[in-house]
């Protein structure tokens, strides 16, 4: 099994803080204009708003094997992945605030962010994903060209029907593709266990006659080891597998969210396994950086993210006519 | 002295959850399923309450399972049972639609007749909140469009509840289109004259009858769910120009009442349509047609529509909100009408 090297460590780290960083910043800024009364339209941030505060690790962990070429496709919970894919985060935050500088002018937002240059994008409708993954991994293997896809969903998403008909067809045809299911025990407020008759969902892989894992504890490096072992696997021609990450989520469903769902407790006993915390304190035990460069690290994904809230601030609206653009190229 | 007593006034998404409680106790035929109907009582309120009265066996939380769970409700519904089943937003009607235009709406017919599917298909529609392209749509037209299933869209209230006691009592599909911005969630930004007074017991409103809400002379605004609002504002707005606009809710699409429709028009002869759905192949080109189809005669000016551009629904406000309709866009359509 590939254990991460110091590097690919110190790279999750710092992929991991740049992306909570993005959500503390989106979090803050989301709730301007939006106090005393809550009302989704309002502020610079507008819309629904899901964050991924707890589940960096199965972005690093995965992504690390990734280049630009490699195909990713994500939820309508993305920043994270979109920060370890290597999205412009610019033109990232900028999409978000709906600016002409964004990636999509504005069309698209925090749903759905599409960079074709390092083959990142993402969808609201659960589980709209994995056809395009399968579909762009067919298209590497039709072209004989190199590059794995990659689809990441939530455990809620498992359940649908595309689920089921793209991991088939995906094994039928020995496609270069890596299915990732984010497993936050939640989909808004229904508990995996109220959702799914089963109590994991990397068993089903079986069914599919693909490999399955189940990576606990939400832990960077096991993401790293399942999914290398993975992706290389694709890579060599060997077809998909399944991934399933036991991960957290840290905040509401989306922003807005009260979480009175949630059992008495639930949240405080997460909050206290935040992955980057605990991340952080294994990389100094280990001896894989010091505190000094912890800060280094950390004032480094800082000054990214305020790069970019600055950089969509200051950026222009778009203009509105320039909505009936771009429906066709 | 006489005490006027405080007429109650609902949010839509209470007065939906008062009809299905209200039939729920009355049948016990009748459940929901969805996601997020349960506990949480809907994303967006309407089956609130309902869970803690009647249990998790008549609310059942689905798991995103939309084809499965709106098919099992046509094969329930053909059963015996009365299902309502929630589509949390009408955009995700791609995952299922097989289950709902080539079952739920064909299914009576295929049998001949003999086999009824009484079921309520509801589903959130609207934009205006920066939802982007696949949580803003309404697709009134796409369903409304499709042969078999009654389409109604409430615009306030009042109508809320009693077009869901009419459809749970139906004996056919009816697919219940609700606008996000009426609903009274506060977080999405409220219509307020969509939150009126509401009738403690229950009652029907006929689905397939439209409503004159407002009277006028010299020009017919007809619309349906969140565009009703629009187009009062608008009329508001036209009288201080001495222009006398009558507002139509149609309530219902299928069955359209068209003959109110053209009654309106007769006495106006002038039509604006305002849809919130996309501009072509849709309600506001049915509703001119049906007016021209009949007499062209009535009209004394070109017919307008001010409907959504055919466009995905862009997430960045400017555009959107530059995109919605609104009342000057109807004001403008109505000057706009008698140029050559
Ligand atoms: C087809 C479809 N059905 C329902 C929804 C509404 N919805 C948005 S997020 C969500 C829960 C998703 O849960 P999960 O897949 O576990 O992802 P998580 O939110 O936990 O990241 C639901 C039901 C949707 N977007 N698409
Ligand atoms: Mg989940």
């Amino acid at each position: 099994m590939t254990q991460p090297n110091n590097s690919q460590r110190l790279w999750m780290y710092e992929q991991m803080l740049t992306s909570r960083y993005m959500e503390e910043s989106i979090e803050r800024i989301y709730m301007e204009g939006k106090t005393p009364v809550f009302n989704m339209a309002k502020g610079p941030i507008p819309g629904e708003m899901h964050l991924s505060n707890g589940q960096e690790p199965c972005a690093v962990g995965v992504c690390a094997h990734l280049d630009a070429g490699d195909i990713v496709t994500a939820t309508h919970r993305p920043h994270h992945i979109a920060v370890a894919k290597g999205v412009d985060l610019n033109e990232m935050m900028a999409e978000i605030f709906g600016k002409a500088t964004g990636l999509s002018g504005g069309r698209g937002g925090h749903m759905h962010l599409f960079d074709g240059r390092v083959n990142f994008s993402c969808s609201g409708i659960i589980a709209e994903g994995m056809g395009p993954a399968v579909g762009a991994a067919l298209s590497r293997q039709m072209q004989g060209k190199p590059g794995v896809a990659v689809s990441f969903i939530g455990e809620g998403a498992a359940n649908q029907g595309a689920f089921h008909e793209t991991l088939n067809l995906a094994a039928l045809w020995k496609l270069p593709v890596v299915f990732v299911i984010e497993d936050n025990a939640w989909g808004i407020s229904v508990a995996k266990a109220s959702a799914t008759c089963i109590a994991q969902h990397h068993v089903r892989a079986a069914a599919y006659g693909m490999p399955g894992v189940f990576v606990e504890n939400n832990d960077p490096d096991g993401v790293f080891r399942a999914s290398g072992e993975a992706i290389e696997r694709a890579r060599a021609g060997g077809g998909p597998t399944l991934i399933e990450i036991e991960t957290y989520r840290l905040a509401g469903h989306f922003m807005g969210d009260g979480e009175t769902y949630r059992p008495e407790g639930e949240k405080d006993g997460l909050m206290k396994k935040d992955p980057i915390p605990g991340y952080r304190q294994r990389l100094i035990d280990e001896g894989v950086m010091t505190e000094a460069q912890a800060e280094d690290i950390a004032a480094r994904a800082r000054g990214r993210i305020d790069e970019a809230v600055q950089f969509a601030r200051e950026s222009p609206y778009p203009r509105p006519e320039e909505a009936l653009e771009q429906v066709f190229v | 002295m006489t005490t006027a007593v405080k007429e109650r006034k609902l949010t839509v998404a209470r007065a939906m959850a008062e009809a299905v409680a209200q039939e729920m106790r009355l049948d016990p035929k009748v459940f929901v399923m969805g996601e997020d109907i349960g506990q949480l009582g809907g994303v967006f309120g309407n089956t609130r309450g309902l869970y803690d009265e009647f249990g998790k066996t008549r609310i059942r939380d689905t798991p995103i399972s939309e084809t499965a769970f709106i098919g099992a409700a046509v094969g329930a519904a053909s059963d015996g049972m009365r299902p309502i089943v929630e589509l949390m937003f009408v955009d995700f009607f791609g995952v299922c639609m097989d289950a709902i235009y080539n079952l739920m709406a064909k299914n009576t017919y295929f049998s001949g007749g003999k086999i009824p599917v009484p079921m309520v298909l509801m589903a959130s529609t609207g934009a205006g909140y920066s939802d982007a392209a696949q949580h803003s749509q309404c697709l009134y037209g796409t369903f409304a469009h499709l042969p078999g299933m009654k389409v109604v869209v409430p615009s306030n209230a009042y109508d809320a509840k009693g077009l869901m006691t009419a459809a749970i009592r139906d004996d056919n599909p009816v697919v219940y289109l609700f606008h996000k911005s009426l609903q009274g969630m506060g977080w999405l930004g409220t219509e307020k004259g969509a939150t009126v007074p509401v009738p403690e017991e229950p009652y029907i409103v006929e689905i397939g009858k439209a409503k004159t809400v407002r009277e006028g002379r010299d020009v017919s605004l007809v619309s349906l769910g969140a565009g009703v609002h629009h187009a009062l504002r608008a009329a508001a707005q036209l009288e201080k120009d001495g222009v006398s606009a009558e507002v139509i809710d149609l309530r219902s699409l299928v069955p359209l009442d068209r003959e109110h429709v053209i009654a309106s028009v007769r006495k106006t002869g002038r039509l604006i349509v305002i849809d919130e759905d996309y501009h072509s192949f849709g309600v506001s080109g049915e509703i001119i047609a049906s007016v021209v189809e009949h007499d062209i005669g009535m009209l004394k000016a070109r017919p307008q529509r001010v409907a959504f551009p055919d466009i995905p629904i862009p997430f960045t406000p400017v555009m959107e909100q530059w995109a919605l309709p609104n009342a000057d866009k109807i004001v403008a359509a109505y000057h706009a009408m008698h140029k050559e």
